[in-house]
């Protein structure tokens, strides 16, 4: 039980997704104009990633390693068309304004990320935990980047003006300059915080990229060489 | 031919990809380090991204459309790219060695690279006719390609700044950085308009 536990709270605050991982940063980016939004497109990716952290659990002795890439890619694509259909049903305001962003859930590193790095070395109840807290890391940084350039650039919270006249909304932390500064203080202030022990990773690279095993992290190196 | 150009330029410079849709930031700050990898990269995205629109277009106006399984789109699409990559490296392996030398590394990261998949949806959902699609992707590709190569220009000054606070050193001033970029080409807005209209 403590190991469950352990493996749902890691995803949350020592491996975030986003603040610590670095992963997933083209959602983070651009669906944090405001926290309800950031919230909305969290959870929709927590719903995919816990769905298809299972499916991929039950199926990891099934799947040959050979064709495990397209495999996973079905298994996550088929979860973010019923999150799409239950969006445009449902809550057609979030899908307007996340628009093409809830497609592209499925190139989301952290889904497959999590797929071949977790799921498909665990039980279910372990990949479903892992799944879950994850995408609640994932949540809590889009939220409160959401909050934060919400907040700064049309002075609302969640939607409700907090200061009246007194405060003029800065413009430019909605658009996309904002985006990429927001995510630099937080970053920044990890660091800072944390003496730098946060953040192991010093550079945006190949850690972590699911691609990895394929390329060989070619792509990073000086005029990569093929064999 | 006019309104081609339009849309191209204006996905080139005004929506470029990543400064302004953040659509492939992974690579961009990934892959960005030297501006011969950045070079590389730009150029064996642009090529996908076009033959994957040029797949994916008649796919979905022929076939999902016609027979009413237009849910089936992403499901579709990324299968269509994820095999279509697959299929330009096997070619260019074979029939073009040079450029697979110099492409060749970038292409299995490209499956995942949510700047092909969302050109070929956007293309859908903004009802564009098929030669519309072509342009708005290869716009799409070169704005990239562009982004990609302005950004290696600035790391590499980056790189040899050593005035960095401790706090902001590596990621986050790249973050920064990658912010001036994107103010820099928010400067673009309204050109296109007044060159071409």
């Amino acid at each position: 039980m403590k190991n469950k536990l352990k493996t749902l709270t890691n995803g949350i605050i020592k491996e975030n997704p986003v603040l610590v991982l670095l992963l997933g940063l083209c959602p983070t980016l651009a669906t944090t104009t405001g926290a309800a939004n950031g919230f909305g497109m969290g959870i929709s990716t927590m719903a995919v990633l816990v769905c298809s952290n299972m499916v991929i659990a039950l199926l990891k002795d099934i799947i040959p390693s050979k064709v495990r890439v397209p495999a996973y890619i079905v298994v996550i694509a088929g979860f973010v068309t019923i999150v799409q259909m239950l969006l445009k049903a449902f809550l057609p305001t979030l899908d307007a304004a996340l628009g093409l962003y809830i497609p592209l859930i499925v190139v989301n590193c952290i889904i497959f990320g999590r797929a071949e790095m977790f799921a498909s070395k665990n039980s279910v109840l372990n990949s479903a935990m892992d799944g879950i807290g994850m995408g609640i890391g994932f949540t809590l940084a889009l939220t409160v980047i959401g909050f934060i350039r919400e907040a700064l650039g049309s002075g609302t919270i969640f939607g409700m003006a907090f200061a009246g006249e007194a405060w003029t909304p800065m413009m430019i932390f909605m658009l996309a300059p904002g985006g990429f500064f927001v995510l630099a203080i937080i970053i920044a202030t990890i660091n800072w915080l944390s003496k730098g022990q946060a953040i192991k990773k010093k550079e945006i690279g190949c850690d972590g990229c699911p691609m990895i095993e394929q390329c060989g992290g070619y792509c990073d190196r000086e005029e990569g060489r093929l064999a | 031919m006019k309104e081609l150009i339009v849309i191209m330029m204006t996905v080139i410079l005004v929506d470029n990809f990543v400064l302004s849709q953040f659509l492939g930031i992974c690579p961009f700050l990934g892959v960005s380090k030297k501006m011969d990898s950045a070079k590389g990269m730009g150029i064996a995205v642009t090529f996908v991204m076009v033959i994957a629109t040029a797949v994916t277009w008649p796919i979905q106006k022929y076939l999902l459309e016609r027979y009413d399984v237009e849910y089936l789109q992403t499901l579709v699409f990324i299968l269509i790219i994820a095999s279509l990559v697959q299929l330009v490296e096997v070619t260019l392996k074979k029939y073009i060695p040079p450029l697979y030398k110099s492409l060749g590394i970038y292409l299995p990261l490209i499956t995942t690279n949510c700047a092909v998949l969302g050109v070929t949806i956007m293309n859908i959902d903004e009802e564009y006719t098929y030669l519309q699609s072509l342009s708005n992707t290869l716009g799409a590709g070169l704005g990239f390609l562009l982004a990609m190569v302005l950004f290696s220009g600035v790391r590499k000054r980056l790189e040899e700044c050593t005035m960095i606070p401790e706090a902001f050193r590596g990621i986050p001033i790249t973050l920064v950085s990658a912010s001036l970029l994107s103010v820099a080409f928010m400067g673009f807005g309204g050109i296109v308009e007044g060159i071409f209209l």
